[in-house]
C-alpha cells in the first residue's frame, strides 16, 4: 500500500504560484523544510504491519504457526466452548476489516508531522470569542493522569474509590460556592450537554407542578447550542430581539411571557461580550410569569470570583470546565459541563451524583434515589461524568484559589478591553460606545473595501501567525469577529496581535488583493468547502475502489 | 500566581489605554449588588504546584487502581493494555491545545486525524461512514435512535434486553421528555429474548437498538433481527461497547445493522472512572444527512492539494439552531485521536492477536471459575465478557472480593437493583491485562468467599 507524496506537489499543479507571490520553489517532495507533508495510514500502513507485541500470549494460543490460518478463535477453543459457536452460528470475521497498522517509529512520526499542521494555544495567542483558549496547566495533566484516578473503573465498589468520589464532591463544592447555587448535576459531558440537563430539570419541574408549558425564549444572540437544546427536549424556540446596546431587548422578552413560557436561555456574559445588566429584572419577571431562568455559563470565567449568577436570579447554569477552568479542548473535545441548580431545581438533577454521608462518599443511582431524589428526571450518560476533566478542573480551582480566580476575571477582562480601545479606531466596534466590555471583544466587517470581508482577516491573521477570531458569531451583527484574549496573554503579546489585526484590518480597508487568497504561508491555502459538501468523501476509499 | 503573566505595572498602563482609572470601572455593568467586594469565601488563596499535587496524591491513594490488583470489571467499560505512544502523542500540544478545526489550513493535523478515525470506525462497524466523535456510548446511543425517528418519522423503539442498563436509563430520559415510545425488558438468563425481541417488530417500529456482545457478553447474529427490521420498515441499531472484539466477529454492519454506535473507551482512553470516553457513531451513506455531530470530508485547496475540512454543517447547531439533527459542539475529539494512534498501533493483525488473547483468556477464566464449587456459567457464546451464576447474591461477594484486594466484575444486582432473577449474576471481564495468576487468585477468593 505504501505510496509516496499523496498530498505532495504533483506535475499538474505547476504555475499556481498567484501574482505578487515570487520566489515559490516547488519541491520533489512537496515539503517545505519543515512544512512536511503527510499521507494518510492507509497510504502508508500495512495489513500485516503491527506497532504493538504479543509475546505473553496466553496459553491456548502458544505454540501453534503464526502464520496463516493461525488464531482462528477455534484455537481459543477449550471442552467449554467445543465446537466452536462464533463458528457454528457463522459469527467469525471472515473478511479482511481493512485497518493499516504502523510500526511504533512511524506511528510516532506520522502524528508528529500531522500535529506540526495545527495551530494550538502552546503556540500563540489563540483569540477565539466564546471559546476561552487559555494556558492549559501541565500539573492538571499529571494529576488527571493518577493511577487512582485514571486507572479505577466506573462501576467499581464504592469503598474502592472514596478518593475518586471525594474529587467529584470536592470540585462539586466549589463550584456550588463559586456561583452561589444549591446544587450541581456533575454528569453532563459538555457545555450543550448541560444545556440539555438545564432544560429538562425545568421540563421535569414544569411536570411535576402539572403544567405543560411549550415554549423556551432564547435571544437572538444566543450560540446555536441553546436553540438546538430546546428543540431537542421537545420544546419551541422563540427568538427575543437585541437592543441597539447588544443587550436583551428586557421590554420585548417581557412582552412574550405568559402560561405557554417555561424559561429563558440567557447568556451572561453575553455572546457580544456585554454583561446582561438587567439580568435580575428578568429573572424576577420570568418568575413571577412561572417560567424558570436557564443561564448558558460558557462565558462565566470573566466573572468568577466576582459575581455569583445565583444571585441574579438564574435557576441553571452550565459551567464549561473546558473553558473557565482550562480543561484542554483537545482539538474539539472531551468537554465537561456541569450544571449548578438553584433550590427550585435542585430535586429535579439527575443521576448519578455524589453524597457525603459522615465520613464516607455515597454515589446516588436509580437504587437509592428513591429515598431523597425520588424526582430526579434520571440518568444522562452511562457513568459519572467526565472524572478526567474533574481532576483538572480542581487542580486549576486549588491552584489559583479564592484570590487567584479573582485576579483571572478581571485579567480576562483588562485584556479584552486593551484589545477592544487599541483597535477600535481601524475596526468598527458595535457596541464600544456603549461602555466596557467583559472578557471579550466584538467588531464588524462594516468599513471594509468594497468585496473585503471578516473571512478574508481572518484568514490574514492565519499568515500572522495567529489563530483567527471567533468569525460570523453572534449573528446580531455584521461579520462578527470575536476576539477573547483570555487571562492567561501577556502585554507584549497582545501589543504584537494589536500591532497585527491593525495591519491586516488597513489592508482590508484598502483593499490589497493579496488578502483575498491569504493564507499564503499555511500548510493549505484556503480549502474548497463547497466541493467537501457537494460531493462528500467522508472516509478513504482504496483508488478504484469505486463509489 | 504562575498562570497570570500581566504585571502590576503591566495593569496600571493597560488602565490608561483604556481610560480606566481601575479594574473595577470595567465591571460597571454588573449592578453594585451583585459585585462580590472581595474574594469567595471559603476557597483558600492560590497554592504551590507542589501543595496541589500532595492532595492529589492523597485522594488518588485512596483508590484501588485496575493496575494494580486482579482486575475483571466490564460491563461498559473495559481494561486494555494502552501503549505509551498513545498518551505521548495526545499530550503534544498541537493536539492537546488545539480548538474544533474552524480554520482548516492550520488545523490539517487534526482534521486529517479525523479522517482516518472515521475511516478506521466505519471500516471496523462495517458501515459507509462514522462522525467525528459523540461523548460517548451510551449518548451516541440515544442519538441513533432519535435519528432513526427522523429516518423513519416513527416514534417507537424497541430496544433489546441486552442493551447496557445505562444506556436505556439515558434513553428513557430522553424519551420521556421527547415523548417517544421505548419499549425494554430485563435480560432473561435462559437466552429466550432474542425471540421475544423478534416478534415484537411491526410497522410502527423506528428501530430496533440491539448491544453487540450483550450486556451479559453474550454474541449473537444479528442477521435475523435485521431481516426482520428491514421487512418492517425500521432500523436496526447495534450498540458495540467493546469495539475489541469485532477484531474476532462480523461486524454488525456486514450483519445488516443500519446505525451502528459504540463506546470506543477500549482503545487508547483508558477507564478514567467513567469519562472522558469517545462514542463512535456510524451508519449507511444514505443516512448521512440525518447523522448528528462533526464530519470531517475531503477536498482541494486554492492550490490543488488535497486537505480535509469539517463539513455537511447545515445538520449542526451552529448553522441550524433549532433545526439541527443534535445539539452537540463539544465532542470527544482527544479521545478519538487516542482510540485512532491505538488503532493504528495495532492495525488489522494487532487488532486480530489481541481479541483472540482477550476470547482465550476469557475461556481459560470461565473453565476455572465454573469450577468453582456452586458456580455455573450462563454465558455460552462470550467475546472476553461472560456472566456466571452464584450460589447466593452477587453484590456482597464483590465486595467480599475486594476487600481481599480482587476486583472481581460486576454484580447484575448494581446493574439491575430489584430484579431477583439476576441477583445472583456476576459478570467478569477478561482482557489481554488478566493473567493465570489473576485467575487462580480470583477462583480461589471466590471459592472462600462462596465457602
Ligand atoms: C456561548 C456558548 N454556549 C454554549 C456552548 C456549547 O458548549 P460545548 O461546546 O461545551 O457543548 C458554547 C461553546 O462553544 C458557547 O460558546
Amino acid at each position: 500500500m505504501t505510496q509516496l507524496n499523496q498530498s505532495g506537489w504533483k506535475p499538474e499543479m505547476k504555475a499556481l504560484s498567484p501574482s505578487g507571490e515570487g520566489g515559490y520553489v516547488e519541491t520533489f517532495t512537496g515539503n517545505r523544510a519543515l512544512m512536511l507533508e503527510e499521507p494518510l495510514i492507509f497510504e502508508i500502513g500495512g495489513r500485516e504491519t503491527c506497532g504493538v507485541d504479543f509475546v505473553d500470549l496466553p496459553l491456548p494460543l502458544r505454540g501453534e504457526g503464526r502464520g496463516e490460518g493461525a488464531g482462528k478463535p477455534s484455537q481459543a477453543d477449550t471442552p467449554l466452548s467445543q465446537p466452536s459457536p462464533l463458528k457454528e452460528r457463522g459469527l467469525e470475521r471472515a473478511t479482511p476489516i481493512g485497518l493499516p497498522g504502523l510500526s511504533e517509529p512511524e506511528t510516532i512520526r506520522h502524528y508528529t508531522r500531522l500535529s506540526r499542521q495545527n495551530y494550538a494555544i502552546d503556540l500563540g495567542l489563540f483569540p477565539l470569542g466564546s471559546c476561552t483558549m487559555k494556558h492549559n496547566p501541565r500539573l492538571n495533566e499529571k494529576v488527571a493522569r493518577m493511577a487512582g484516578f485514571a486507572d479505577v473503573h466506573p462501576l467499581a465498589p464504592h469503598e474502592t474509590v472514596q478518593g475518586a468520589l471525594a474529587v467529584i464532591h470536592e470540585l462539586a463544592h466549589w463550584l456550588v460556592t463559586l456561583t452561589g447555587m444549591k446544587a450541581v448535576a456533575m454528569s453532563p459531558k459538555a457545555g450543550a450537554h448541560g444545556e440539555l440537563c438545564g432544560v429538562l430539570a425545568i421540563k421535569a419541574a414544569l411536570q411535576a407542578r402539572g403544567e405543560n408549558r411549550p415554549v423556551i425564549l432564547v435571544p437572538e444572540s444566543a450560540h446555536g447550542t441553546n436553540p438546538a437544546t430546546a428543540a431537542f427536549a421537545g420544546f419551541r424556540v422563540e427568538s427575543i430581539p437585541a437592543t441597539a446596546e447588544g443587550r436583551v431587548d428586557v421590554e420585548a422578552l417581557k412582552a412574550k411571557l405568559g402560561p405557554d413560557v417555561a424559561g429563558v436561555m440567557i447568556t451572561n456574559p453575553n455572546t457580544c461580550g456585554l454583561f446582561e445588566r438587567d439580568l435580575k429584572t428578568i429573572s424576577d419577571a420570568v418568575h413571577a410569569a412561572g417560567g424558570y431562568v436557564y443561564c448558558d455559563g460558557a462565558n462565566f470565567n470573566a466573572i468568577v470570583g466576582r459575581v455569583r449568577p445565583g444571585d441574579l436570579g438564574v435557576d441553571a447554569m452550565h459551567i464549561n470546565l473546558h473553558k473557565t477552568f482550562s480543561t484542554p479542548h483537545g482539538g474539539g473535545g472531551p468537554g465537561s459541563g456541569p450544571v449548578v441548580l438553584s433550590e427550585a431545581l435542585a430535586p429535579f438533577a439527575p443521576l448519578p451524583f455524589v453524597v457525603k454521608r459522615g465520613e464516607e462518599f455515597v454515589l446516588i443511582e436509580e437504587e437509592t434515589a428513591g429515598e431523597h431524589h425520588g424526582q430526579s428526571f434520571g440518568r444522562m450518560t452511562a457513568f459519572h461524568g467526565q472524572m478526567g476533566m474533574f481532576t483538572r478542573a480542581l487542580a486549576y480551582i486549588l491552584s489559583h484559589g479564592a484570590d487567584g480566580l479573582r485576579q483571572v476575571a478581571e485579567d480576562a477582562v483588562l485584556n479584552a478591553n486593551y484589545i477592544l480601545r487599541s483597535l477600535d479606531d481601524v475596526l468598527d466596534a458595535p457596541f464600544g460606545g456603549s461602555g466596557p466590555c467583559m472578557h471579550e471583544a466584538l467588531f464588524t466587517d462594516d468599513n471594509l473595501a468594497e468585496g473585503f470581508s471578516t473571512l478574508d482577516i481572518a484568514k490574514g491573521l492565519i499568515d500572522e501567525g495567529y489563530h483567527p477570531m471567533t468569525v460570523y458569531f453572534p449573528l446580531v451583527v455584521h461579520g462578527a469577529m470575536l476576539v477573547e484574549p483570555t487571562e492567561t496573554e501577556s502585554k507584549a503579546t497582545l501589543d504584537q496581535f494589536i500591532g497585527a489585526l491593525r495591519s491586516v484590518a488597513n489592508r482590508a480597508r484598502q483593499g490589497d488583493l493579496a488578502l483575498k487568497s491569504a493564507p499564503h504561508f499555511a500548510p493549505r491555502r484556503r480549502l474548497d468547502e463547497t466541493l467537501a459538501a457537494r460531493k462528500p468523501v467522508l472516509v478513504w476509499k482504496e483508488e478504484g475502489a469505486g463509489d | 500566581m504562575r498562570y497570570l503573566p500581566l504585571t502590576p505595572a503591566d495593569r496600571q498602563s493597560m488602565l490608561a489605554t483604556i481610560g480606566a482609572a481601575s479594574i473595577d470601572d470595567l465591571f460597571v455593568d454588573v449592578p453594585a449588588d451583585a459585585r462580590l467586594s472581595g474574594p469567595i469565601a471559603g476557597l483558600p488563596n492560590h497554592a504551590s504546584e507542589m501543595a496541589v499535587e500532595r492532595h492529589f496524591s492523597a485522594l488518588a491513594r485512596q483508590n484501588m487502581a485496575a493496575s494494580h490488583h486482579p482486575f475483571f470489571l466490564g460491563a461498559g467499560a473495559y481494561k486494555h493494555h494502552v501503549p505509551a505512544t498513545v498518551d505521548h502523542i495526545i499530550q503534544r500540544g498541537e493536539f492537546l491545545t488545539a480548538y474544533t478545526p474552524y480554520q482548516p489550513e492550520i488545523a490539517q493535523g487534526t482534521l486529517q486525524m479525523l479522517f482516518e478515525f472515521q475511516t478506521q470506525v466505519a471500516r471496523l462497524f462495517g458501515c459507509d461512514v462514522a462522525n467525528a466523535s459523540m461523548y460517548d456510548g451510551s449518548t451516541a446511543c440515544y442519538e441513533a435512535i432519535s435519528m432513526a425517528g427522523r429516518v423513519t418519522k416513527r416514534h417507537k423503539a424497541l430496544l433489546s434486553s441486552g442493551l447496557h442498563p445505562h444506556y436505556v436509563s439515558v434513553a428513557k430520559t430522553m424519551a420521556h421528555f421527547t415523548g417517544d415510545t421505548l419499549e425494554t425488558a430485563t435480560p432473561a438468563l435462559d437466552g429466550t429474548d432474542m425471540a421475544h425481541l423478534l416478534d415484537a417488530v411491526d410497522g410502527e417500529t423506528a428501530c430496533v437498538v440491539v448491544q453487540y456482545p450483550d450486556i451479559l457478553g453474550r454474541v449473537e447474529d444479528l442477521g435475523p433481527i435485521a431481516a426482520k427490521c428491514h421487512e418492517k420498515g425500521a432500523l436496526l441499531v447495534a450498540v458495540v461497547t467493546e469495539p475489541v472484539a469485532l477484531g474476532l466477529f462480523k461486524s454488525p454492519g456486514e450483519m445488516g445493522a443500519d446505525i451502528v454506535v459504540g463506546e470506543g473507551q477500549s482503545l487508547g482512553v483508558g477507564l478514567q472512572f467513567g469519562g472522558p470516553y469517545v462514542g463512535l457513531f456510524a451508519c449507511k451513506e444514505k443516512f448521512v444527512r440525518q447523522m448528528p455531530g462533526r464530519l470531517c470530508g475531503q477536498t482541494v485547496d486554492a492550490s490543488g492539494k488535497r486537505g480535509f475540512v469539517l463539513t455537511l454543517s447545515t445538520r449542526e447547531q451552529h448553522i441550524r439552531r433549532e433545526k439541527a439533527t443534535s445539539n452537540i459542539c463539544t465532542n470527544a475529539g482527544l479521545c478519538a485521536l487516542a482510540f485512532s494512534i491505538h488503532m493504528t498501533l495495532l492495525g488489522e493483525r494487532g487488532l486480530r492477536t489481541l481479541a483472540e488473547v482477550n476470547h482465550a483468556n476469557a475461556v481459560a477464566a470461565a473453565e476455572r471459575l465454573a469450577r468453582v464449587p456452586g458456580v455455573s456459567l450462563a454465558t455460552r457464546t462470550f467475546f472476553n465478557e461472560f456472566t456466571l451464576n452464584l450460589p447466593k447474591e452477587a453484590r456482597p461477594v464483590v465486595r467480599a472480593l475486594a476487600d481481599k484486594g480482587v476486583l472481581g466484575g460486576v454484580s447484575l444486582g448494581r446493574l439491575y437493583p430489584g430484579a431477583a432473577a439476576l441477583a445472583n449474576g456476576l459478570v467478569v471481564a477478561v482482557t489481554e491485562v488478566v493473567t493465570p495468576e489473576d485467575i487462580e487468585t480470583l477462583a480461589t477468593a471466590l471459592e472462600e468467599v462462596l465457602a
